[in-house]
C-alpha cells in the first residue's frame, strides 16, 4: 500500500498547492466523474509570452484525482499552449510514477480531460483528449 | 461467539476462497452483492454436462439431445420450486435480472400501457427498474413516480399509499435494496397494489439468494432474479410471471423454440414458458443454475438467511465503533447483508484501494443506484456485503483493514 500511496500522492493530496481560483482566467472548464463523484474545475492564465501564468483548480475526489489534479498544474506552469495541448495520458501517469486500473486510471485523468477541453475551448470532455 | 453454519465446510466448498490476492494476503470477499462466489458441486455439474451430456435441447431425438433437454427442465421444475412457484411454466429463463425486467417492460408494458399510464417506482431502485421504464416514458409517454426513501433508509409506507391513490397500473419495487440492505414488507405492499388494480413487478437479484421467497404466498406478478447471484454461473436469469399473465403477453424476441408454426405469411407462438425463450438458451448455465439451487437447498435458506443477519448486526456493532464512519440505511433489525457506507477522511475509491491491499474485497462507486445516492447527498458510497461462505474472522479483517485507511488519510 506504501507502493500506491507514496509519498508524493498523498502529499499533493493532503497539501495540495495549486487550489484556489483565478477572477480573470484565460482559460476555463470543469467536469466531474458521475460513477464516483470526482469533480474538477480549472482555471488558467496566460502572460504576454503565451505561456501558462498562473493555473489552479478547486473540487473535490479521490486521492488520485486530486494529487494528479495538483501535480498536473504544477507541471504546466511556464508551458506554451502548444505544449499544454500535447500533454498526454503517458505524462500523467509518469508524474504520479504508479501503475493504475482502468477505473483508477480514469480518475487520474481527470484533471487532464479538463485542462484540455479548456484550452481547445470545447463544450465539454471527451475520452479522446486523454489518449 | 459461534457462527450457525459450519462456515469452515462452507468455506472448503468454495475453492476461490483460498486465493491470495496480495503477498500475504487471503482473499476475503466482502463483495457478493456484485456477484457470489462458486460451489465446486456447481463448477462440475456445468463442466460434466460439457463433457457427458451436451447437445442442443428441445428439438432432437438422438440421446443426448433428450438427456440434455431433462436435464434443462428438470432445472427449471428446481427453480420454480424453489421460489414457491405454482408450476415451471411460471418460470422464463433470460440473460440476468436486467433483461427479466425488460422482458416485461417490452412484452407487457409497452402493449398494455398507454400514454398517461402511471408506473410507481422508488428511489431505491437499481438502474436496471428505473432505465426501461425510462424508455417507455421516451417512447410512450408513460408516467413515473418514485416512492421516497425516508433518512433511516425504510420507504415511506405513508406516501407508497397516497401515491397509490393515483391508480398506477404497475408497481415495480426492490425486495431489498443492494445499496441500504432494506428489506421491503413485500407482501403488504403487494396487497395494497393489487386493491388498486395495479400490476406488481418484484426486483429480487439481492433477495433470492439470501432468504426464503415464495411467490405464491407473496402473491406479486413478476418476480426477477439472477443465478450468478446466487452461487450459479453469470449468463442466466429468471422472470417468474403468474401464469395467466404470461399466457395474456406477446413473445418478447423472436426466432426459433418460441414458435408452434411459422409460414411465409406468419406465426403462432409456443406455449410459455417457451414463448419467451427464443433461440438456442444458456444450457449447461441453465444446469449449473439447477446445481446451485440443489447447494444452496441443502445448506437451507433460512439457515443462511440467519448467518447472514448474525454477520450483518456484528459488522453494524463493529462500524459504530468507528467514529469517522457512517453506515448507509436502516439498523440490522430491517437490513440483509448488505452494508454501505462513506467516511468522513477518504473517497471511496481510496479506502476501497487500501482494502484491497489488505486483500478485502469490497465495491465503490454508486452501485447502479444514482438516484439513490443523491436522495442521501453522497456521490459515491463503499459497499461491503456478505453470503454463506463469509465469518466473523472476514468482518475482522474488514476492521483491521479500515484501520489502515485511517492510518494513511487520518
Amino acid at each position: 500500500m506504501d507502493d500506491f500511496y507514496r509519498e508524493i500522492i498523498l502529499d499533493h493530496y493532503k497539501n495540495p498547492v495549486h487550489r484556489g481560483q483565478l477572477e480573470n482566467s484565460d482559460f476555463s472548464f470543469e467536469d466531474e466523474n458521475p460513477l464516483c463523484g470526482d469533480f474538477i474545475h480549472i482555471d488558467l492564465s496566460m502572460d504576454d509570452d503565451g505561456r501558462v501564468k498562473d493555473a489552479v483548480f478547486h473540487g473535490h475526489g479521490c486521492a488520485i484525482s486530486m494529487a494528479s489534479a495538483d501535480l498536473l498544474l504544477e507541471n504546466i506552469r511556464g508551458k506554451s499552449l502548444e505544449e499544454v495541448k500535447n500533454l498526454s495520458k503517458q505524462d500523467i501517469l509518469d508524474w504520479l510514477g504508479i501503475e493504475l486500473s482502468p477505473v483508477r486510471l480514469k480518475c487520474a485523468l481527470l484533471p487532464l480531460k479538463v485542462v484540455k477541453a479548456a484550452v481547445y475551448q470545447l463544450n465539454e470532455t471527451n475520452d479522446k483528449l486523454v489518449e | 461467539m459461534n457462527t450457525l453454519i459450519s462456515v469452515i465446510d462452507i468455506k472448503n466448498d468454495f475453492p476461490i476462497l483460498t486465493r491470495e490476492v496480495h503477498p500475504g494476503k487471503s482473499l476475503i470477499y466482502l463483495d457478493s452483492a456484485a456477484t457470489s462466489q462458486k460451489p465446486v458441486n456447481v463448477i462440475e455439474a456445468m463442466n460434466d454436462f460439457y463433457r457427458h451430456s451436451y447437445a442442443n435441447i428441445h428439438r432432437g431425438i438422438h440421446t443426448l439431445a433428450e438427456e440434455a433437454t431433462q436435464m434443462y427442465e428438470m432445472s427449471r421444475l428446481r427453480i420454480a420450486n424453489f421460489i414457491g412457484a405454482r408450476s415451471a411454466r411460471e418460470i422464463v429463463f433470460t440473460r440476468n435480472t436486467t433483461e427479466a425486467i425488460n422482458l416485461v417492460a417490452h412484452a407487457w408494458a409497452r402493449k398494455i400501457l398507454n400514454s398517461g399510464d402511471l408506473v410507481l417506482l422508488t428511489e431505491m431502485e437499481h438502474h436496471s427498474n428505473i432505465v426501461p421504464w425510462q424508455m417507455l416514458s421516451e417512447e410512450r409517454g408513460i408516467k413515473i413516480e418514485f416512492v421516497p426513501v425516508l433518512e433511516d433508509g425504510l420507504l415511506d409506507l405513508s406516501q407508497y399509499e397516497n401515491l397509490l391513490k393515483k391508480n398506477p397500473k404497475l408497481v415495480a419495487f426492490t425486495h431489498m435494496s443492494n445499496v441500504l440492505g432494506t428489506i421491503n414488507p413485500v407482501k403488504p405492499m403487494t396487497e395494497m397494489a393489487h386493491q388498486v388494480g395495479a400490476v406488481v413487478l418484484v426486483d429480487g437479484a439481492q433477495a433470492a439468494p439470501h432468504f426464503p421467497v415464495n411467490v405464491s404466498y407473496l402473491e406479486v406478478d413478476f418476480y426477477a432474479f439472477s443465478a450468478h447471484k446466487m452461487c450459479g454461473p453469470t449468463g442466466v436469469g429468471v422472470l417468474f410471471g403468474g401464469e395467466s399473465l404470461l399466457e395474456s403477453m406477446s413473445p418478447f424476441l423472436g426466432g426459433g423454440d418460441m414458435i408452434r408454426r411459422v409460414t411465409l405469411e406468419g406465426f403462432q407462438s409456443n406455449e410459455v414458458p417457451h414463448k419467451f425463450e427464443a433461440g438456442t438458451p444458456p444450457i449447461a448455465e441453465v444446469i449449473g443454475f439447477g446445481a446451485a439451487v440443489d447447494y444452496l437447498n441443502k445448506v437451507g435458506l433460512q439457515t443462511i438467511s440467519d448467518h447472514e443477519h448474525d454477520l450483518t448486526h456484528y459488522a453494524l456493532d463493529c462500524l459504530s465503533q468507528i467514529k469517522w464512519l457512517h453506515v448507509l440505511g436502516p439498523g440490522h433489525e430491517y437490513k440483509g447483508g448488505v452494508v454501505s457506507f462513506t467516511t468522513d477522511i477518504a473517497h471511496p475509491h481510496d479506502v476501497a484501494q487500501v482494502l484491497d491491499a489488505e486483500g478485502v474485497a469490497v465495491r465503490a462507486g454508486h452501485h447502479c443506484a444514482m438516484p439513490l445516492h443523491q436522495r442521501f447527498g453522497v456521490p459515491s458510497s463503499t459497499r461491503a456485503s456478505f453470503y454463506l461462505y463469509n465469518t466473523r474472522k472476514d468482518i475482522d479483517q474488514l476492521i483491521i483493514a479500515l484501520q489502515r485507511v485511517k492510518e494513511i488519510f487520518g
